[in-house]
């Protein structure tokens, strides 16, 4: 019960501090004070409180785009194990869900992007798709290593206790996983250097051209879904990167809080240090992730 | 005494480098080479000549291929003193240095039995002959350079992977001690680890091939031998890639010795055919006299293998075709050679009439054209027939059909270029190159074509000992 | 034969070949052959688990010469010669890139076919070391300028020595020497020939060197 009480209360708290955490270790990098910690949850709070304005060109489809995206990654949270316990939604089987709600979500959001009429948007849903369907197999190459490694088809069981074991015996393909998983998380969230999530230029957006029509409470359920993805992707790697399960489930916790603001720091580092790639050279860098993946399975089978 | 067939080219070529006059620099080469030539009779009377710890062995095998060179090299470097005095606003001391350097390399080839210490001589066969075909600058030798750099060091390199798996094969089969000397492996034979060696085969065919000019390797060869001067190419073509088919002949040794022959024939067989296939369409209209040489030589490469993977009496046809082959293409090459410096150009749009305008030489290259694609009476038809009679001999029909059609589409398309060439009128620009014919660029290739003839008209018994010596160490491993 | 630790570093070294392939800029290709040529000269140590002086001097000599001084020579190459950063493959990127890791594939699969003496047996060197080889070939065929085909060829010399590491308890001295002697000799002699080129023709692209055909 304290597993679910926790559970609950993370995904639902912590995502915007995430958010919050990479901006400002951005700051700190470039030598300026930034925003506040809990900026993201006031810019949440904010837009809450503004009106939504719909378009006469839009259907039901347009707000439905942010409602289903928001709603299908929360329930995507609760099948990832966050305490030592199992999540509160596993079964055999549940990964393939996990990747389908996400993909759910995305075609949501491109529809929206599209019922608009602009071709601005139409562009920007174009480039997300493409991006998503090179990201895919790096995701599923990366479950069915974990799945040989537990023998499972369940996410509780793949990243529980037995993944310290298997970083002993086969330590190469799960580093190489958590490599592309964690290339993954930076293209799949639109962060450097797939897209800049600062930026406001068409040449350059991939994934804010989408939601640029988007405003008041909807705008805020849309951004609060995209820091519930980040959360997501950051939750699957640092469960992978620290395979052990403390007893206290409490301190558990704890150490799964650090471990997520350690990760938030370190794409802000990456972030800063790297430039955003050229258009062209998104999808080598993309196959280069899959190839990873995939060798990574290669050596497993060896 | 073995060691001197190879240390006294080194010292020479050094002495050559030392002297200072380009004028004649160039006669000290092929005095070398009757020194060495001497050498070889002296050791071919031998039974067996070894060194200590037995790196370097004078076989049956090696008496062969060493005869071979010695004779070509004293030949074609004559031509290249006279050749070489006609160009003396070049300086040729890396040129007779680096000769001296390859024939000491290919004697080492030849010699070891060590398959490390051979693959480090061919290594250094493939360096020294590089600044020769380098020889005359300008772009197209700069890219037949290149090429011909790029493509065998890789051959090479995949060579030295094989000798590693070769090496290997011992260790795997829990002998003591992983060792690459030939004696030994050829002892240890029958317990080498399958797989590995036939991983090495491949490897080593291929790497060993590429230097030998095999299809689908052969791509540098056209190219080298169309850029280089004519005493190089016939150095290449005589003496440089029967030296690679001495590296094959050895590992197909071990491989009869370990029982296992067959898996080798096979390949063999598919890749010689293939280069005489590619070989055959590539000399039809070729519009360049030399390539169309080059190409010969990748056909007669072919036939090599074939003769090898037919086995039987072919084994003793190959051997003599290896020399047959080298010495017509060696008279081949340098009276193109001659017909390119009369005319002053390679394409057969520039060149026809060669009878007229250079008789020896326009006469030995038709000689050498029908020597070389298998007419009585010289002697590359004794060897070619040989090998057509043990295909049909030992039942393999279609190889040995497929042999025939090949060698009569290369005549076809041989024969149009080369008749064009040497037939008809000369054009009219043709008088004005300066080139006249003399001893030194015309009596190297009437002796050649004269051996030639002699060979095919009656094989010398000495010779034909020293063959049947070399098939049957070859075929049986003694 | 410390395997735990030499699986690592040869993955390692096989991730480097997918860089090498999927690389745009020349100097990063070269720094990461230079990389990949010092992690290959301390695996020695690890195949034989203990150092000797001898064990020791070679692998200073062989980091020197696989991470200094080779790609030393390229960079001067590269320099000396005024071309463009970029690298111009006949093959693109992405489809080299499968390429390279279908060829790894295959070395897995193949590998598997050759037995290995007890004392190595469960260790990734033979794999690694085709792995190496074909991404090598890959390198020198499908990319246009003359310093790339180089870099190709270093690194198809880095899969031989790789091989080569399973030879190092019975048959040192040779394997090392022949190797690196090889190496060395090849390289220096493209540059020569680079340089030659690009005296020939300002430029390094081997488009150039297209004009001898049929």
């Amino acid at each position: 019960m304290t597993g679910i009480v926790i559970h609950i209360l993370l995904v639902a708290g912590l995502p915007p501090l995430l958010l919050g955490v990479i901006a400002k270790t951005k700051a700190v990098f470039a030598g300026r004070v930034g925003a506040p910690l809990l900026q993201p949850y006031h810019d949440v709070i904010k837009l809450w409180r503004k009106e939504s304005l719909f378009s006469g060109t839009t259907t039901w489809i347009f707000w439905a785009g942010p409602v289903i995206t928001l709603s299908a990654t929360a329930v995507a949270a609760f099948l990832v194990p966050l305490t030592s316990e199992s999540a509160p939604i596993s079964f055999a089987g549940d990964l393939i869900l996990l990747a389908y709600l996400l993909a759910l979500g995305r075609f949501f959001q491109a529809g929206a992007a599209l019922d608009t009429g602009s071709a601005f948007e139409g562009m920007g849903a174009a480039r997300e798709v493409t991006v998503a369907c090179l990201a895919e197999p790096v995701l599923f190459f990366g479950l069915l290593v974990l799945a040989k490694l537990s023998g499972t088809l369940s996410l509780s069981t793949m990243l529980a206790g037995p993944l310290s074991s298997s970083w002993q015996s086969s330590g190469a393909p799960l580093l190489l996983v958590l490599v592309s998983w964690f290339v993954l998380l930076l293209a799949e969230n639109a962060r450097i250097p797939f897209d800049d999530p600062n930026t406001h230029l068409e040449l350059t957006m991939i994934h804010e051209v989408m939601v640029l029509d988007h405003g008041g409470p909807v705008l805020g359920m849309v951004h609060y879904g995209a820091a519930l993805k980040l959360f997501l992707f950051a939750a699957l790697i640092v469960r992978v990167a620290m395979p052990f399960s403390l007893r206290n489930p409490g301190l558990h916790a704890g150490v799964f809080l650090l471990g997520m603001l350690l990760l938030a720091i370190l794409v802000g580092i990456v972030e800063s240090v790297m430039a955003r790639l050229r258009l062209v050279q998104v999808p080598r860098l993309l196959v280069a992730a899959s190839v990873l993946s995939a060798f990574s399975f290669i050596l497993l089978l060896r | 005494m073995i060691w001197s067939l190879i240390v006294i080219p080194l010292g020479m070529a050094a002495v050559v480098f030392a002297v200072p006059s380009n004028r004649w620099r160039p006669w000290l080469v092929p005095l070398a080479c009757l020194v060495h030539l001497a050498l070889v009779v002296v050791a071919l009377q031998q039974p067996a000549l070894t060194s200590r710890g037995h790196w370097l062995v004078l076989d049956p095998l090696g008496k062969v291929f060493l005869g071979l060179i010695s004779l070509l090299f004293l030949l074609c470097t004559f031509y290249t003193a006279g050749y070489l005095s006609k160009e003396q606003e070049r300086s040729n001391r890396i040129f007779c240095t680096c000769l001296l350097l390859s024939l000491s390399m290919m004697a080492l080839v030849i010699l070891s039995h060590h398959l490390g210490l051979m693959w480090v001589a061919m290594e250094a066969t493939t360096l020294t002959m590089a600044p020769n075909l380098y020889f005359h600058r300008g772009p197209r030798s700069l890219e037949a350079t290149w090429k011909y750099l790029l493509i065998c060091s890789v051959g090479i390199a995949l060579a030295l992977l094989g000798s590693f798996f070769l090496a290997y094969s011992t260790l795997h089969a829990g002998l003591e001690e992983s060792t690459l000397f030939f004696d030994d492996l050829m002892r240890d034979a029958p317990n080498l680890s399958r797989p590995w060696m036939h991983a090495a085969f491949v490897l080593l065919f291929v790497g060993y091939g590429t230097k030998m000019g095999l299809a689908p390797m052969h791509t540098w060869l056209p190219d080298a031998h169309g850029e280089a001067p004519a005493p190089v190419s016939a150095l290449l073509s005589g003496a440089l890639l029967p030296c690679a088919f001495l590296a094959i002949l050895r590992i197909y040794h071990i491989c009869v010795a370990a029982g296992d022959a067959a898996f080798a024939r096979q390949i063999m067989l598919w890749i010689g055919l293939l280069s005489m296939a590619t070989a055959a369409v590539f000399m039809i209209r070729q519009r360049d006299f030399k390539r169309l040489l080059a190409y010969s030589s990748v056909e007669h490469m072919g036939i090599l293998v074939i003769g090898i993977a037919i086995g039987g009496w072919a084994t003793f046809a190959a051997l003599l075709h290896v020399i047959n082959n080298g010495l017509t293409k060696a008279g081949l090459f340098l009276s193109a050679g001659n017909i390119q410096s009369a005319f002053g150009s390679k394409q057969t749009d520039d060149v026809s009439g060669a009878l007229r305008r250079a008789p020896f030489s326009g006469g030995l290259f038709l000689a050498g054209f029908l020597a070389i694609t298998g007419s009585p009476p010289f002697g590359p038809f004794v060897s070619e027939f040989s090998i057509l009679t043990a295909a049909f001999g030992t039942g393999q029909y279609w190889a040995g059909s497929l042999y025939l059609l090949l060698l009569l589409i290369v005549f076809l398309g041989m024969g149009a270029t080369v008749v064009g060439v040497v037939l008809g009128a000369p054009p009219e620009t043709a008088g004005k190159a300066p080139f006249r014919e003399s001893l030194w660029n015309a009596a190297p290739i009437v002796a050649l074509m004269a051996l030639v003839l002699i060979l095919g008209l009656n094989l010398p018994a000495s010779l034909t000992d020293l063959l049947q010596q070399a098939a049957t160490f070859l075929e049986t491993g003694r | 034969m410390i395997v735990q630790w030499l699986d690592p570093m040869l993955v390692l070294a096989l991730l480097v070949n997918f860089f090498m392939l999927g690389a745009s800029r020349l100097r990063a290709v070269i720094y990461a052959v230079a990389f990949q040529g010092v992690l290959l000269g301390v695996m020695p140590i690890f195949v034989r688990g203990e150092v000797g002086w001898w064990l020791g001097l070679l692998v200073i000599a062989t980091i020197i010469i696989k991470g200094i001084v080779l790609p030393e020579l390229v960079s001067y190459a590269m320099r000396e010669v005024f071309i463009s950063r970029e690298i111009d493959p006949v093959v693109s990127f992405v489809p080299s890139l499968l390429l390279g890791a279908a060829g790894t594939g295959l070395a897995l699969g193949y590998a598997r076919t050759l037995p290995l003496a007890p004392n190595h047996s469960g260790s990734l060197i033979v794999p690694a070391s085709l792995a190496t080889v074909l991404t090598g070939f890959l390198i020198l065929t499908t990319r246009r300028k003359a310093i790339t085909q180089a870099v190709g060829y270093l690194v198809l010399e880095n899969g031989i020595f790789l091989f080569g590491l399973l030879l190092i308890e019975a048959m040192p001295f040779l394997v090392e020497i022949g190797v690196l002697l090889d190496l060395f000799v090849c390289v220096f002699v493209m540059g020569i020939i680079i340089h030659h080129i690009n005296q020939e023709f300002s430029s390094v692209s081997t488009e150039h060197l297209a004009r001898l055909k049929d």
